[in-house]
C-alpha cells in the first residue's frame, strides 16, 4: 500500500532480504534435523550436518574379510577384497593397523601384519593380504583409515526406527496417494463446492493411512523394528489414541455449539461465559482429580481415560469456535426451514451441519496436531508402569535420556513424529488459518 | 483385543452414541413426554422447547463440568490437605512448604523471565513478519515456512534445537550450529548452552518464541489487511515515512488484536511443560512451574504441595480468565 506513492527501490530490496532472512532462520533448525535423519551415525558424529553436501574427512575402522575367505595362489595365501562397499567413491588419505598409529601408511604401502603376513591397501580401499602360512582366527584384520567420503544419504535410519523398508514403502505410497489426489480432484473438477475441495485430499489421506496400515508398517511389524524402542508401535498407538480424540468431541460440541448459538433459554449467555473461562483453565489442574476420578471408577490408565481426557480438554475450544461460526450463519435459512415444519434436530444435522463444515474442518486440525503433539496429558493418562502403550512423544524424549548421543536413532524418530503433523499443516493450512482467525479475533 | 480395533470401535462407540442420544432423546421428547397433539399440543410444543436445549447441551456440559470445572475445586480441596495424613485438612501447610523451597522460587521467577519475553518477542517477531511479508510476491510462501513450527510439537521442537545447541569436545568438528557459529566467531571453548545458568532460559525460550511467531504472524497478518486503506493513503499523502506509517497508523488500529495474540501466547508460556522437560528436566536453574508441579505429583507423589503449584498457575491464569469473559460478555450485547 506504501507503494501508491512511488515505493524506493532501495526498500523493496531490504524487504526481500530481510524475508528472506527471517524465512531462512525459521527454518534452518528444521533441516537440519531433516538432513540428519539421512546421514549415517559416523557422519553425524563427525561433520555438522550443513557440510552433508560436501565430501568430508573421517576416521573409519573397517575389518577386512574374515580368514575364511582366504585362497591360495602360488603358494602364498591371500585375502583380496575392498574396505568399502562398490562404489562408495571414498578416497583415503592415510591408513594403520593399530588404533595407536591410524596414520602410519599412505595408499600403496605395505604394512606388516603383526600375526605375520603382510597388507596392502589401495586409495579407493582395494586391499590384499598375504602370507606363507594360513591366516588363522575367525574376524578380520583391523584397518583404521581416514578417507575423504562424498557426500552419501541413507535410509538405513528409517529402517532401524521404523523396521526394513517401512520407509521406503511409505514413499511409495505417498506417490500413490498423490495419484489418487489429482485423479479424484479431475474427476470432480466440476462440482464447484466444499465437499468437492475436501473430497480428493481426504480420500488422498486415507488411502495412504490404509496403504501404510495394510502393507508398510505392518511389513515393519514382521521384521522386528531392529531398535528396542519400538517407534512403529509408538506410531500405531499415537494415532490410536489421536483418531477418536479428535472425532468425539466435535460431536458433542457441534450439538452444544448449535443450542448456544440458536436457540433460546435462560442461562445462556452464563454458559457461553462458562466455556469462555473453561477457556483458558490449565489442564494441569485436572491431572490429580482425573486420575484419581479414572483410577477409581476402574478405567485406569489406557485408551480409554486418554480419549475421555482428551474429549474434556478440547471441548471448550470446540464449542467455543463453532458457535462463533454458527451464529453467523444466515437467520433466514434457518427460520425458513422452522416455518417449513423442521425440527431442531433436522435443522441441525441438515442445514447447519454442512455449513459449518469450515469451523469443523478447522477444529479438527487443531485437535489433531494437539493430541498428536501432546506429552502431559498421555503420559499421564495413557502411560502405566508397564510401558506398552505409548505415544511417539513420549517414546523421542525416553529417546533423549538414554540415547542423547545416537543422533541419527533421535533425528530420525523425531522426523517421522512431526512429520505427520507437517503434511496435516500443509494440506489442510487453510482451514487452520481461518480457525485461528475465528478462535481469537472475533 | 488390538488398540487398533479397540480404537475404531471406540469411535463407532462413541460417535454412534451420540449421535444416537441425540436424536432418541429429541424423539421421546417429541413424541413420548410432550407429545404435539392432543388438547394440549400447543402447551407441549412450547414445554418441549424449552427442555430441548438442555438435551443438546447435557453431554457437553458434562463434560465441561466433569473434566475442567470440578478438578478447579478438588485441585483447590487437595492443595489444603495431606495425602499421607489420609486427606486431613492442614490449612496452608501445603503452601507454606512450597514457599520454603528454593526450586519453586526458581520456578516462579524463570516462569515470570518466560512471560516477560516470550509473548513480547513473538508478538514482535510476528508484527515484523507479517508487515514484511505483506508487501512481497512470495509472501505466502514465507508465511507457511514461519508458521510451519506451529504443526511441531514441543517435543519435536526440543529435539530440532537440542541439534543447535549440541557440543562436542573442543578437538572435535562442531555438530551444533550455535557452536560452530561461536568458534568460527573466535570463540575459544565450545560451551554447553543448556547448562549455563540463568543464560540457559533464553536458550529455552527462543524455542517456544520460533513456534509461536507464526501464530502471531497469522493473526497479525488478517489484522493488517482489515486497515481501512484510506488512513494509511492519507498519511502518505501526508508525507509519512514508511516507519511512521507503520508506527503511528497501523500499530495503533491493530492494538486490540495485539493484546489477544499477546494474552494468547502468555496462555501457553503459563502451561510450558514438554519444552523444559524434555531439554533439561529443569535442571541447571530452568524449572518452571509446570514442570515442577510435575516432579511433585509424579515424582515425589506429594499432592499438596503439587496440587498448590497447581494453584499458583491458575492464579496467573486468573486476570486472563477474567479479562477473556468480560470481553465476551460485552461482545454479546
Amino acid at each position: 500500500m506504501d507503494n501508491i506513492a512511488g515505493s524506493k527501490a532501495g526498500l523493496s530490496w531490504a524487504v526481500h532480504i530481510s524475508v528472506a532472512l527471517l524465512v531462512f532462520l525459521w527454518l534452518f533448525p528444521t533441516v537440519g534435523l531433516f538432513v540428519s535423519s539421512f546421514r549415517t551415525a559416523d557422519q553425524i558424529a563427525t561433520s555438522g550436518w550443513w557440510k552433508a553436501m560436501f565430501p568430508s574427512e573421517q576416521n573409519q575402522t573397517i575389518r577386512a574379510a574374515s580368514p575364511e575367505t582366504q585362497i591360495e595362489q602360488n603358494g602364498m595365501f591371500v585375502i583380496e577384497g575392498n574396505l568399502f562397499e562398490n562404489g562408495s567413491g571414498a578416497e583415503i588419505s592415510v591408513w594403520g593397523i593399530s588404533s595407536r598409529a591410524i596414520d602410519a601408511f599412505t595408499p600403496g604401502e605395505t604394512a606388516e601384519l603383526r600375526r605375520g603376513g603382510t597388507i596392502t591397501v589401495q586409495a579407493d580401499g582395494a586391499y590384499r593380504m598375504e602370507n606363507a602360512e594360513a591366516f588363522e582366527g575367525t574376524r578380520g584384520q583391523r584397518v583404521f583409515v581416514t578417507a575423504k567420503t562424498p557426500p552419501e544419504f541413507t535410509l538405513g535410519n528409517y529402517d532401524t526406527v521404523l523396521g526394513k523398508d517401512v520407509a521406503r514403502n511409505m514413499i511409495i505410497y505417498a506417490i500413490a496417494a498423490a495419484v489418487f489426489f489429482f485423479v479424484l480432484r479431475f474427476l470432480f473438477r466440476g462440482h464447484d463446492s466444499t465437499l468437492a475441495g475436501i473430497i480428493p485430499g481426504a480420500g488422498a489421506v486415507i488411502l495412504l493411512i490404509l496403504l501404510a496400515l495394510v502393507f508398510g508398517l505392518s511389513s515393519g511389524a514382521v521384521e522386528g523394528a531392529q531398535t528396542t524402542d519400538d517407534m512403529a508401535g509408538a506410531f500405531f498407538s499415537t494415532l490410536t489414541v489421536t483418531i477418536p480424540a479428535t472425532i468425539i468431541p466435535i460431536v458433542i460440541a457441534a450439538f452444544a455449539a448449535y443450542a448456544l448459538a440458536w436457540m433460546d433459554f435462560p442461562g445462556r449467555a452464563l454458559l457461553i461465559a462458562a466455556v469462555v473461562a473453561l477457556l483458558v483453565v490449565p489442564l494441569q489442574l485436572a491431572l490429580i482429580p482425573l486420575l484419581k476420578l479414572h483410577l477409581g471408577v476402574g478405567i485406569g490408565k489406557g485408551y480409554l481415560g486418554i480419549w475421555l481426557a482428551h474429549t474434556g480438554f478440547g471441548l471448550p475450544l470446540a464449542i467455543y469456535l463453532l458457535r462463533n461460526y454458527m451464529v453467523g450463519l444466515p437467520r433466514d435459512i434457518i427460520e425458513c426451514a422452522k416455518v417449513d415444519g423442521a425440527t431442531d434436530f433436522q435443522i441441525f444435522v441438515r442445514i447447519i451441519l454442512p455449513l459449518s463444515f469450515p469451523a469443523l474442518a478447522s477444529f479438527a486440525i487443531f485437535q489433531f496436531l494437539w493430541t498428536w503433539n501432546d506429552l502431559l496429558v498421555a503420559k499421564v493418562f495413557l502411560i502405566d508402569a508397564t510401558g506398552e502403550t505409548t505415544v511417539m512423544t513420549n517414546a523421542i524424549v525416553e529417546l533423549l535420556g538414554t540415547r542423547g548421543g545416537n543422533w541419527e536413532i533421535l533425528a530420525t524418530a523425531a522426523f517421522v513424529s512431526i512429520a505427520v503433523p507437517l503434511v496435516v499443516f500443509f494440506a489442510m493450512q487453510k482451514y487452520l488459518v481461518r480457525g485461528l482467525l475465528a478462535g481469537s479475533v472475533k | 483385543m488390538h488398540p487398533a480395533l479397540q480404537g475404531l470401535l471406540t469411535i463407532i462407540i462413541g460417535v454412534g452414541g451420540c449421535v444416537g442420544y441425540f436424536y432418541f432423546s429429541n424423539q421421546v421428547l417429541d413424541r413420548v413426554i410432550f407429545p404435539a397433539k392432543g388438547p394440549q399440543a400447543g402447551r407441549n410444543i412450547n414445554r418441549a422447547n424449552m427442555v430441548r436445549p438442555w438435551l443438546f447441551l447435557f453431554p457437553a456440559i458434562f463434560a465441561l463440568g466433569l473434566y475442567l470445572a470440578y478438578p478447579v475445586f478438588e485441585t483447590l480441596r487437595l492443595s489444603v490437605t495431606d495425602r499421607d495424613a489420609g486427606g486431613a485438612f492442614v490449612g496452608l501447610a501445603n503452601y507454606s512448604q512450597m514457599f520454603g523451597e528454593a526450586k519453586f522460587w526458581e520456578a516462579l521467577r524463570n516462569n515470570m523471565l518466560w512471560l516477560l519475553i516470550v509473548p513480547a518477542a513473538s508478538t514482535a517477531f510476528g508484527l515484523l513478519a507479517a508487515q514484511l511479508t505483506d508487501r512481497i510476491g512470495w509472501g505466502n510462501l514465507a508465511k507457511s515456512l514461519i508458521f510451519m513450527p506451529m504443526a511441531i510439537s514441543f517435543v519435536g521442537a526440543a529435539v530440532i534445537w537440542k541439534l543447535v545447541y549440541d557440543t562436542r569436545p573442543v578437538d572435535q568438528d562442531q555438530i551444533g550450529v550455535l557452536n560452530a557459529i561461536y568458534l568460527a566467531l573466535g570463540g575459544s571453548d565450545p560451551l554447553t548452552w543448556l547448562t549455563v545458568p540463568f543464560w540457559n532460559n533464553f536458550f529455552l525460550m527462543i524455542v517456544l518464541i520460533w513456534i509461536q511467531t507464526g501464530f502471531a504472524m497469522v493473526i497479525l497478518s488478517a489484522a493488517l489487511r482489515g486497515i481501512p486503506e484510506e488512513t494509511v493513503e492519507a498519511a502518505i499523502v501526508d508525507g509519512a515515512n514508511p516507519f511512521q506509517i507503520f508506527f503511528k497508523i497501523k500499530v495503533p488500529q491493530i492494538m486490540g488484536t495485539i493484546v489477544v495474540v499477546w494474552t494468547t501466547i502468555t496462555l501457553v508460556v503459563l502451561k510450558v511443560f514438554d519444552i523444559v522437560f524434555a531439554m533439561t528436566n529443569g535442571q541447571w536453574e530452568t524449572q518452571v512451574l509446570a514442570n515442577y508441579m510435575y516432579d511433585k505429583l509424579f515424582r515425589s507423589f506429594d499432592w499438596g504441595v503439587g496440587s498448590a503449584s497447581a494453584m499458583i498457575i491458575m492464579l496467573l491464569v486468573t486476570p486472563i480468565l477474567v479479562w477473556n469473559v468480560r470481553n465476551a460478555r460485552k461482545e454479546m450485547r
